[in-house]
């Protein structure tokens, strides 16, 4: 199994198999702390980090920021942020196993290294703001949201994807 | 008697390093799906590739009729879990812009911190590129502050709003992924392929 693996790095799991372990983890994660999961959540606590240390006194009057400062406590310390480290060591242990792990650019031999990472930041700025905006992203909101029948959750996760597939065909070149 | 933690049947100190532990599986079984590569999670959008679709809608699936479930044998209050609040504007202009983030960037956040797990410059560049995003969000917070906080009903479920029988929206709920996965089979067939 390992050597076929290491023969072919982009062999993966079966998609019906990875989405049954992901929905019995999602069970679990209920199960035991009643809440589901998340991914976002970390990048905003280390976002309010960083401006508390650069600027405390502009962190505390800004309202957004301020919801997110525990006195003698750093906003790094919740399960979110334990949470997002864990799934840094998973993903780095899978990867290991499948011989996954190399430094390099994914896009398509198309596009130029430099356009696949302007697009990259480009999605990334757009995809921390709705995430803020929506209260979570496709981790925290959609699919956590789903498991448990929010209806905020079915929302965020029928216009995630029904934007994503109305903006296909303008960015259809960085892919296809 | 579950949800555990809050119920006080595991201390509440284990709670950080239970949240370390579900990370990693929940990384690793992401990874092992081809999570870490943008060009496979773009397929879903172009029909080259589905792994998005069927990951996302098994795991919905089986999660919500595992929970249900357990609620039913007794194992589980559902009353009890943490149910995601329903800012309506909120929730729908957020997904229409992370959608185009998806699109345009190939990640979402949860996946990206996986492909930079294994080393892809694109995704250390994405998830700098969400801080910014979060910069911008909390910089001018007071202009998106009404739809941030407007719009609200509460931690509400389909079953508060539509009044439906959660049971039939489950059982409707996985016949419609079902048939999805074929769509998305017979589609996949039509598409010319894409190598990555």
């Amino acid at each position: 199994m390992n050597t076929k693996h290491k023969a072919n790095p982009h062999l993966y799991w079966n998609p019906y198999f990875g989405g049954f372990l992901l929905g019995i983890i999602i069970i679990f994660t209920f199960y035991l702390t009643g809440r589901g999961l998340g991914a976002s959540g970390a990048m905003k606590s280390s976002v309010v980090t960083v401006v508390e240390n650069v600027a405390p006194k502009h962190a505390e009057s800004n309202s957004y920021y301020s919801q997110f400062i525990k006195e003698g406590d750093s906003p790094m310390n919740t399960w979110l942020v334990f949470e997002a480290l864990g799934i840094l060591i998973g993903a780095f242990i899978s990867g290991s196993i499948s011989g996954r792990i190399k430094w390099r650019v994914q896009h398509s031999p198309k596009i130029t290294t430099k356009r696949r990472l302007i697009f990259a930041l480009i999605g990334g700025i757009l995809f921390g703001l709705g995430a803020q905006i929506a209260r979570g992203c496709t981790s925290g909101a959609a699919l956590s949201g789903m498991a448990v029948l929010s209806t905020g959750g079915f929302l965020t996760m029928l216009a995630i994807f029904g934007s994503a597939y109305a903006f296909a065909y303008f960015f259809r070149k960085n892919w296809i | 008697m579950g949800p555990l933690i809050p119920g006080g049947y595991i201390p509440m100190e284990w709670d950080s390093i239970i949240a370390i532990f579900i990370g990693i599986a929940f990384g690793f079984v992401l990874e092992a799906s081809g999570f870490s590569s943008s060009r496979k999670l773009a397929g879903v959008f172009y029909g080259y590739d589905f792994a998005v679709l069927k990951v996302f809608f098994t795991a919905a699936a089986v999660s919500v009729i595992g929970i249900y479930y357990m609620d039913y044998l007794g194992y589980l209050d559902i009353s009890k879990l943490y149910v995601h609040p329903t800012y309506l504007w909120g929730a729908i202009i957020g997904g229409v812009i992370m959608g185009a983030g998806f699109v345009t960037g190939g990640f979402c956040p949860g996946t990206s911190l996986c492909a930079v797990a294994i080393g892809k410059l694109d995704a250390w560049v994405y998830v700098i590129g969400i801080m910014i995003g979060v910069f911008i969000f909390s910089e001018l917070f007071n202009l998106f502050e009404p739809i941030y906080d407007g719009y609200n009903f509460g931690n509400i479920t389909l079953i508060d709003s539509f009044g439906w029988n959660p049971y039939w929206v489950i059982f409707v709920f996985a016949i419609i992924a079902v048939v999805a996965f074929g769509i998305a089979d017979m589609v996949r067939k039509r598409v010319k392929s894409v190598f990555y």
